[in-house]
């Protein structure tokens, strides 16, 4: 009975991986996944098709006599428009339905858990925004959407979870984002797939998807640990950004209440949207953001903050309000 | 079954002279300005690289048949696979039918005794050299593991290896294939002989023309992007580096501005080859000439706008993404086009299965198989999942080894008999290139299904449940290694031991064909004048 | 079309893998074109890369560039365009059958103004790079304003100019060469093919600069 129980247990492994394909543990993994069947359907079919066709001819056509030429056939037009009209009709349907899914897929709903994610060689750091930090393991919660907000320390990497259908390079000095929904509980891979240097092939992780419940006992569990948004709140005094950044706008820096999201328009006629790039380039880099109404005398904080404390304060600047929120969007 | 020695014409001239034999000695080789013994030149050097790459690759599969690595550290088994690819993409793949069969056929197809430029043909042949040169020191005196796609800030910042050695070797090979893509386009455009119009030509010119636009728009601008990089090495400069106000994606737009169209330049050539092939074999013009000919430029021309495909997921504005994946779709028709008009020549054809035919009909299959993933990879859903994954290594060995590979062998099987005046052993060459179709394939498919199943690339060690395809993909690649090692030995018998080989041991038509075998240092004894089309076989059926 | 010409018709220089002098002199224009086409695209991975660098640090750029002194890249200018024109006098001396030694003046003048660009470039702007230790990598003290963009600016300068330079050296080798040439009698007016696609290249090495001199030397708005 343990017998048939264990053999019953391994089915859904065992189917998964005889379809040769990963768990579908993500809202837009099955949708992700039909494309791929068509893709594989229109290549079986087209492969079939000329391989049969040649095997045909070579069959028929073979040569009966030594020094017998072939038949002289004319080319009609009409051939040729055929299948040139039809693999380009294929090559739209294709591009239009894998790219409204690309774009869909990429828009993170509103309500996310944002988690920050450094990669440094070789492994993952990911803070959640209570708190908790984890390295090589994301524990997620089933059914909530998910943002992560990646950089590098060092060189490119890439953040895969296979199981989910996400992927996006994480670059040093820029923030990229990705997001998912899980929507199966389990234990999900998550591998670099940026070719990073000696031991690319050991950045690897789990992801962890447990039920509501469980994730929040998780989350309470472990040392009590400060917010993501606190600590920020701490590094922002400890470096002294509020002697300028303060919330009376002293004229000297604008305020950052519900800066986030604000489209800023800069010295040069250029509008840029204050996200986390910009953000962490008014850091490190302050003369290169160029605001009307402000003198450049903003200190760079360039080798003095980590990657870490970056993101703690982004997430604190971020929890002063943000224009979406600030607009009740 | 086997026509090929019935079909022997006449004897060679009464004199016995050739290009091979009418002056001996190695600086009579060395310092050669003959097109074919230039290429023969290439060939050899060439085959060495492709067994050096080659070597690479069967450790890396032998490494592999274990989740935690058989045979080698991390740190060496990037090494391979780095080695692999920069000397299997920079130095085989790049200048292998271009400059062994390109240089030795373009001026006999076209009725002409040279090349425009010999004195640069032959330099050619030296940067070639002297960049190969540099690689193999890199590569003897401990490698470089940055990929052969060298991505900073690891290859500019934090690579320990020899980088800029290599780089320096693929810079200077690159103005190899400047000089040679030069040679072809003012040879093809100023050399023809009377009555060769466009439209008369073969198509392997064709197709050596559109590569040859490649070969000078985009080289140059790998050149220097390498020399950026190895500034960036050298000087400690910030051009890539973010911490200084460079970008690392910067040099992915540059590095890939040419690098998609070097895989054209691979795959082109091999087209080419096929053409002459189905046709020469089904004894029949080709389907759709003009269609063929214009694919080839239009592939040309479309392989420059897609480059970002390879970028999807670096961060890209969502409509880069979708303007390159619109444009990789579209570059897809073209190829889809030609193998519609091979197999369309096929019909009505008198066909025989000799080992070149045969390459021709495997590079029709795997080519397609090969080019359809590449729309997996075209689509933007599917290649979030799928890129950096085995799935795009298969995709690509379908179409470079699968394709351009089994079309180089062909052609050599096929021409063989013209540039050495000898016949190989048909029987052997057809159970190589089984060999090969069947090794290949249980190479490569299962890295589809590693890649679906989220297996990422360029790792040494894996999870325990991808062993299974790993090993099977293993043991593909030993039968593949054989395979490619017993045409090594009967084309080397064959120089000494074929019968002799006749003319036009194939029947087949093109004006090379009409010259003796081995043809003669100038070729022709008098320049040819055309009157008839390319691939004219149905006359003779109504003579005979 | 093209007859079987006996041996001693073809001039001096004729290479035999040609029918003709025609095709000849077509495939050697050609050739350069091609060439120069090839050119265009190496200057032409620069360019865009200087292009969007500047585009992404103008101020830095901006403050780069005054670093480099006008004076010296329009006097540089001048130099060139006038090598050009001393270049084209030596085609058409050859063209129109001078004698050599007008040619080989022609030559010669266009060399010393080429070596002249390489000089006033070496001494009076590499050599006070040099001293004011703005040379990145090699000699870099620069702690004005804007430091890494201005050091990325200085990077794309040398490489930009150092790129041109080799190539006016090769110009002036390839000038050697031709008045060797001349001096030996190998040019008439119907075979100066040799000057005339080395014009081509010199004239095409002056277009680069041409371009140099405003994208470098004039940002900024203060001359």
């Amino acid at each position: 009975m343990g017998f048939l129980q264990s053999g019953l247990d391994s089915l859904p492994v065992l189917a998964a991986m005889m379809q040769f394909k990963p768990p579908a543990a993500s809202s837009v993994a099955n949708s992700v996944d039909q494309l791929y069947l068509m893709l594989t359907g229109i290549t079986i079919f087209f492969s079939v098709l000329i391989f049969s066709i040649i095997f045909y001819f070579m069959l028929k056509y073979r040569r009966k006599t030594p020094g017998e030429s072939g038949t002289a056939t004319h080319t009609p037009m009409i051939l040729e428009l055929t299948w040139t009209i039809i693999p380009s009709l294929i090559c739209v349907v294709l591009f239009v339905w894998s790219s409204s899914l690309y774009v869909r897929n990429g828009r993170p709903p509103a309500a996310s858990t944002e988690i920050f994610v450094i990669g440094k060689q070789w492994m993952w750091h990911l803070q959640h925004p209570e708190g908790p930090r984890e390295i090589n393991e994301l524990h997620v919660p089933v059914g909530v959407p998910v943002k992560l907000t990646m950089t590098s320390q060092d060189v490119i990497h890439d953040f895969y979870i296979p199981a989910f259908r996400v992927k996006k390079d994480v670059l040093p000095g820029r923030y990229s984002q990705i997001w998912f929904e899980p929507t199966e509980t389990g234990t999900f891979h998550l591998f670099c797939a940026q070719y990073c240097g000696t031991n690319h092939s050991e950045m690897i992780g789990w992801v962890y998807v447990m039920s509501p419940t469980d994730y929040t006992t998780w989350l309470a569990g472990g040392e009590k640990t400060e917010s993501m948004a606190e600590q920020g709140e701490r590094l922002f005094s400890q470096f002294g950004c509020g002697s300028c950044h303060s919330a009376d706008a002293t004229g000297r820096a604008p305020s950052l209440a519900g800066i986030y999201g604000k489209p800023e328009k800069t010295q040069n006629g250029e509008t840029r949207i204050v996200d986390e790039t910009l953000i962490r380039q008014a850091i490190l880099v302050p003369n290169s953001v160029h605001l009307p109404n402000y003198q450049p005398i903003m200190p760079t904080y360039q080798g003095q903050i980590d990657e870490e404390q970056m993101s703690q304060l982004i997430a604190y600047v971020k929890s002063l309000g943000s224009e979406e929120r600030m607009n009740g969007k | 079954m086997s026509t090929a020695i019935a079909e022997i014409h006449e004897t060679p001239a009464e004199s016995g002279v050739n290009y091979l034999n009418v002056t001996y000695g190695i600086k009579s080789w060395l310092l050669t300005l003959d097109h074919k013994r230039i290429g023969l030149l290439y060939l050899g050097s060439i085959t060495l690289m492709f067994f050096v790459g080659g070597m690479a690759a069967v450790l890396m599969r032998l490494h592999l048949v274990e989740p935690q690595g058989a045979l080698f550290e991390p740190e060496t088994y990037n090494k391979m696979f780095s080695t692999h690819g920069i000397i299997m993409v920079f130095f085989f793949l790049v200048p292998s039918i271009p400059a062994t069969l390109g240089n030795f056929l373009i001026p006999l197809m076209i009725g002409a005794r040279d090349v425009a430029f010999p004195k640069l043909n032959l330099m050619s042949w030296y940067l070639y050299i002297t960049g190969a040169a540099f690689a193999l020191f890199a590569t003897l005196s401990g490698g470089v593991d940055t990929g052969w796609t060298f991505y900073p800030p690891y290859s500019s910042t934090y690579s320990q290896t020899h980088v800029v050695v290599v780089a320096l070797g693929v810079f200077i090979a690159g103005f190899s294939s400047i000089l040679t893509g030069l040679n072809f386009i003012v040879t093809i455009h100023k050399m023809r002989a009377p009555g060769m119009t466009w439209f008369r030509l073969p198509l392997f010119i064709w197709a050596m023309y559109a590569t040859s636009l490649i070969f000078v728009l985009g080289t140059p601008v790998i050149a220097i992007t390498l020399f950026l990089l190895g500034m960036e090495r050298i000087l400690h400069v910030g051009i890539f580096d973010p911490a200084v106000g460079g970008d690392p994606l910067l040099f992915q737009h540059l590095f890939w501005f040419y690098s998609h169209p070097a895989v054209y330049i691979m795959i082109l050539p091999g087209m080419g080859v096929i053409s002459e092939l189905i046709t020469a074999f089904s004894r029949k013009k080709i389907f759709g000439y003009a269609f063929v000919a214009f694919s080839s430029l239009s592939i040309a021309i479309i392989s420059f706008i897609v480059w970002g495909h390879h970028m999807f997921v670096t961060g890209q504005s969502v409509y880069a993404g979708l303007v390159f994946s619109v444009l990789s779709f579209l570059v897809a028709i073209p190829s889809a086009v030609k193998v519609f008009n091979w197999t369309a020549t096929l019909y009505k054809g008198s066909i025989s299965y000799e080992a070149p035919m045969l390459y021709a009909l495997g590079f029709i299959g795997l080519f397609t198989i090969g080019g359809l993933t590449g729309l997996f990879l075209a689509a933007l859903a599917t290649d979030v999942h799928l890129n950096g994954t085995y799935f795009i290594v298969a995709h690509f060995h379908y179409v470079m080894v699968g394709g351009a590979v089994m079309a180089y062998m062909g052609g050599l099987h096929f021409w063989w008999p013209k540039i050495t005046g000898r016949l190989y052993p048909d029987l052997w060459a057809r159970i190589a290139a089984a060999i090969i179709f069947i090794g290949f394939n249980l190479t490569f498919f299962p890295q589809f299904m590693l890649g679906y199943m989220g297996m990422p690339r360029r790792y040494a060690i894996y999870p325990a449940e991808f062993q299974v395809l790993n090993v099977m993909s293993s043991a593909g690649a030993s039968i593949l290694g054989v395979g490619y090692i017993i045409p090594l030995i009967y084309f080397m018998w064959s120089m000494r031991y074929g019968p002799p080989a006749g003319p036009n041991p194939w029947g087949a038509k093109g004006l090379e064909w009409t010259t003796q075998s081995p043809p003669l240092t100038e070729n022709f004894e008098t320049i040819p004048i055309v009157t008839e089309d390319a691939y004219n076989y149905a006359s003779e059926a109504a003579h005979g | 079309m093209a007859e079987l010409a006996t041996h001693g018709a073809h001039p001096p220089g004729f290479a035999h893998q040609f029918e003709d002098i025609e095709q000849q002199r077509d495939a050697g224009r050609l050739g350069m074109w091609v060439f120069l086409v090839t050119e265009i695209l190496f200057f032409g991975g620069m360019f865009t890369s200087y292009t969007i660098y500047r585009a992404l640090h103008l101020a830095a750029f901006i403050q780069g560039s005054h670093q480099l002194e006008v004076k010296f890249g329009a006097t540089n200018t001048a130099v060139l365009i006038f090598s050009s024109l001393t270049m084209a006098l030596a085609i058409r001396a050859a063209q129109t059958g001078r004698k050599k030694g007008q040619i080989i003046f022609w030559l010669l003048l266009t060399m010393l103004l080429g070596a002249l660009f390489v000089g006033l470039k070496l001494r009076f702007e590499w050599y006070r790079d040099y001293v004011d230790g703005i040379i990145p990598g090699v000699h870099w003290f620069y702690n004005g304003p804007q430091a890494p963009g201005v050091k990325m600016f200085m990077c794309f300068y040398f490489f930009m100019t150092g790129l041109h330079a080799i190539h006016m050296v090769v110009g002036l080798g390839i000038l050697t060469v031709l008045v060797i040439m001349t001096a030996r009698n190998r040019f008439s007016a119907e075979y100066y093919s040799p000057l005339e696609i080395s014009g081509l290249y010199w004239h095409f090495v002056d277009i680069v600069w041409i371009f140099l001199f405003p994208l470098l030397y004039l940002i900024g708005g203060r001359y």
